[in-house]
């Protein structure tokens, strides 16, 4: 267990805040407490400071996971997240995109969301911008990457794809043995 | 008859001449091992088996040649480098004073030692009185004060004696500096590597040198890039959040202020916003006519 570098800093707020924006200030400065990443096997852990003195006990071989996993490096040191970090995105997000209740269970199934399930999506989305996906009753789903513009989303026929899926609450059940 | 004479001469020196060069240069099948620090040479030749058994001065005579010629390869010791001392008194032409081994001692009126058992001042452990000197801290220990300046000085000159020990051993395997001057012929790995040397060759190793506008902002780490080091796991707290706090910013000032995708985008919805307008003008000038017209043209 170790804190980031420089680089993997850079890494990890590059990805958060194509999802939150500026909004990372308030998970890196937090008035209830002071919270920090950590990097232990690749994967990026979110803690608060208290729990950190308590881990840094336990030794390397036997430590699985801590507070709350991000997401991890890949072999080629890309940071990708993992649907563990929602909780923390959700409050925060810049664009959401609400989907109609035919399509959640295609969307918690892992497929992308089409044109044909899209309820809702916030003003002024731009193609590739980061979004967390939510259903019509306000509860957070995942979260994927828009893959047409707000504009775009309007024109657009049912069948094309709107939003690309990147992880979803569904994975709780389907991967629950390699989730961290 | 001279110049038999003169040839006779000359072919008698190259004789000794070669015979000279002959009992300097030794053939070894295998290469010798040296301990130089001992001079010792370790010969691992299988030696000419056939004269070592036996006895008597055939061996004796063929161990002293083997000796002999192993001698010729043992490389000799150099001179020591001389002291600090030694090359400022050559400097200043200081010269060895030779000093007598007895001095008068006035008090007990006969010749004694100038150092060492009974010696010319008393013994200085028995001395009873130590002088408050003329610009002293009156409430200050002179006993102890004399005793601890004894021990500085002891240590002082230990200390110069381990770095002229050093200084004498260092010079063989100093990296010599001939590659970092400049040549005309040198390629870019070498100029970087010489560049690196000339950065960390200040007073204080390269700390607060200047960067060049393309150069990498890391320092180079002392393990030449082997081992990464990192922050300590529960170190500063506040200070690493200061400091991912000002990445932060860092990576928001640089966002461009001119986003392209949303200046087309707004674009696309202005020239849209037009043609409808225009659309809906010249449906509205046409008349019922025109629009049936239009209507049949498309």
């Amino acid at each position: 267990m170790r804190p980031l570098t420089e680089a993997e800093t850079r890494a990890v707020f590059e990805k958060l805040g194509r999802y939150i924006g500026e909004n990372i200030q308030l998970l890196v400065d937090r008035p209830d407490g002071t919270y920090c990443f950590r990097l232990h096997r690749d994967r990026v852990f979110y803690l608060s400071e208290k729990l950190l003195k308590a881990a840094a006990s336990i030794p390397r071989a036997g430590l699985v996971s801590l507070g709350s996993c991000f997401g991890k490096f890949t072999k080629t040191q890309k940071f990708r997240l993992s649907v563990t970090a929602l909780d923390f995105l959700a409050p925060y997000a810049k664009h959401k995109v609400w989907v109609k209740p035919g399509s959640e269970q295609s969307f918690l199934y892992g497929n992308h969301v089409l044109k044909s399930g899209l309820g809702r999506i916030t003003e002024s989305t731009a193609q590739y911008q980061g979004v967390v996906v939510y259903s019509m009753a306000d509860v957070p789903l995942g979260f994927g990457v828009a893959a047409k513009s707000t504009q775009e989303c309007r024109k657009v026929d049912p069948m094309a794809i709107v939003v690309f899926h990147q992880a979803d609450i569904g994975e709780y059940v389907r991967s629950e043995d390699t989730l961290t | 008859m001279a110049a038999v004479r003169v040839e006779e001469v000359l072919a008698v020196a190259e004789e000794q001449e070669a015979e000279k060069r002959r009992s300097v240069t030794v053939e070894k099948e295998l290469e010798l091992e040296f301990d130089l620090g001992n001079l010792l040479a370790l010969d691992r030749n299988p030696p000419p088996a056939a004269g070592l058994r036996g006895a008597g001065p055939r061996r004796e005579a063929l161990l002293r040649a083997l000796a002999r010629d192993n001698t010729q390869l043992l490389p000799p010791p150099r001179p020591r480098p001389p002291t600090r001392w030694e090359q400022f008194a050559r400097l200043k032409g200081i010269r060895r004073r030779k000093r007598t081994s007895l001095v008068w001692d006035e008090q007990a009126k006969e010749w004694r030692r100038r150092w060492g058992y009974r010696r010319a001042g008393g013994d200085p452990a028995r001395a009873w009185l130590a002088e408050v000197p003329a610009g002293a801290d009156p409430e200050e220990d002179q006993f102890a004060r004399l005793r601890r300046e004894k021990r500085e000085r002891v240590a002082r000159n230990e200390l110069n004696r381990l770095r002229n020990l050093a200084r004498a051993h260092r010079t063989a395997t100093a990296v010599p500096a001939a590659p970092l001057h400049p040549t005309g012929h040198q390629s870019r790995e070498e100029l970087g590597r010489v560049a690196r040397v000339a950065r960390v060759s200040t007073a204080s190793l390269g700390r607060f040198q200047p960067r060049l506008p393309k150069e990498s902002a890391e320092p180079p780490s002392r393990s030449g890039g082997r081992k990464r080091r990192f922050e300590p796991l529960l170190g500063n707290l506040s200070a690493e959040r200061s400091r991912q706090l000002e990445l932060l910013r860092d990576m928001g000032s640089k966002k461009p202020v001119l986003d392209i995708t949303r200046a087309v985008n707004k674009q696309l919805r202005q020239e849209e916003a037009e043609a409808a307008a225009a659309k809906g003008k010249k449906q509205s000038q046409r008349g019922k006519r025109g629009r049936r017209q239009q209507r049949a043209g498309r």
